[in-house]
């Protein structure tokens, strides 16, 4: 991360300079910190709202239930993590509400398992396989509906804009499973 | 078929927390008070990841803006034509994992220049609806417990997005 961050200021800032457009820079520095803030302090609510949802599931134990009934699959994917674990609920919620749309539900269930599979993890700095297959999954994204897409494709006069829905899941399942194949065979030699 | 997709998309969070209250009442927990005193921490996570955030944005939107992101473009279109996939949709194979709105100027860019239901259209579609944005997320989810070393994360994440374009470009080959 070190290295990306860097390299992504100082390659931006030199073509910046060499396209003379180095002002972008402090546009930037005021404009997009701040969108960083507002977006963090935006979450604060959704965030809020699945932590207390989270608590009632905990403790109604449907966290329990749904982490039995979904443990084949996430069994698989997570070996390390012990079956009625509350990392494994926040999990499968994550990627319901992921496959769904609702991104900053996801995010805040994502956070929620995160921290969950932080207290399983025994050296704090370095990630787990867990958090590792957890993220992959995450970013290679399981969303059987993207709306912001097609309202585009409606917008620009598309015959049949829902025609990339197929094709759409048949390549975000591709990736989801190259990302599980990655992160199984990487996680040996790290 | 969209108003359908649409209504399911919207039914999701309502059901979701209807079966949490729901199944909480059932359980005769007392959900207000549950609630509030699980949403006590809402604010310390926003918190906590704030920081990572800024860091994130300011790297993304210098390396965005300036162009950077272009010449970039450039130096890897040998390997990506090898791969088959039209220049065109370049801009969006490298905004992609960079920035989700980003990503959606470029697409939009994209189906306003060649229509929506050209080639290219296709493809920017569906790759927009099958990959996600990767530094950002892994910022602020390793950021939000404080984890310095991602180990193989991010390669894996690089490689299945890499799986995500080569598919978007072949399935549309394949069926349209």
């Amino acid at each position: 991360m070190n290295k990306i961050w860097a390299f992504m200021i100082f390659f931006g800032m030199g073509v910046a300079a060499i396209t003379k457009k180095i002002d972008i820079v402090n546009d930037v520095l005021i404009k997009n910190t701040q969108d960083a803030v507002m977006f963090s302090i935006g979450l604060t609510g959704i965030m809020s709202v699945w932590l207390g949802l989270m608590n009632i599931a905990k403790k109604s134990g449907l966290i329990d239930k749904i982490g039995k009934i979904m443990s084949p699959f996430m069994g698989i994917l997570f070996p390390d993590i012990p079956k009625n674990h509350p990392a494994m609920s926040a999990m499968v919620m994550n990627m319901a509400a992921n496959m769904f749309g609702a991104g900053n539900s996801a995010t805040a269930l994502g956070l929620k398992a995160m921290e969950d599979l932080q207290n399983l993890n025994s050296n704090k700095r370095k990630a787990t396989n867990a958090m590792c297959m957890f993220l992959v999954i995450n970013m290679s994204s399981i969303q059987l509906v993207p709306l912001s897409v097609l309202k585009i494709r409606v917008d620009t006069g598309s015959v049949n804009p829902t025609e990339i829905i197929g094709t759409s899941l048949v390549a975000t399942t591709v990736s989801t499973i190259v990302g599980i194949l990655s992160c199984k065979i990487l996680e040996r030699k790290s | 078929m969209i108003n359908l997709l649409q209504f399911i998309s919207i039914m999701m969070l309502p059901i979701m927390i209807t079966m949490i209250l729901g199944h909480g009442m059932i359980k005769k927990i007392d959900i207000y008070e549950t609630f509030v005193e699980g949403a006590k921490e809402g604010f310390k996570t926003s918190i906590r990841i704030m920081p990572y955030l800024i860091a994130i944005f300011l790297a993304i939107g210098i390396f965005k803006d300036s162009g950077a992101l272009y010449l970039l473009i450039k130096i890897f279109s040998p390997i990506t034509k090898a791969l088959g996939i039209p220049k065109e949709v370049l801009p969006l194979v490298f905004m992609r994992p960079v920035s989700g709105s980003g990503a959606l100027g470029v697409v939009s860019d994209l189906l306003n220049t060649y229509g929506p239901d050209s080639f290219i259209g296709r493809v920017s579609s569906t790759m927009m609806g099958s990959s996600e944005t990767i530094f950002y997320t892994m910022a602020i989810y390793f950021g939000a417990i404080g984890i310095k070393e991602s180990r193989h994360t991010l390669l894996a994440a690089i490689i299945s997005h890499i799986g995500a374009v080569v598919a978007s470009v072949w399935i549309c080959k394949y069926i349209f």
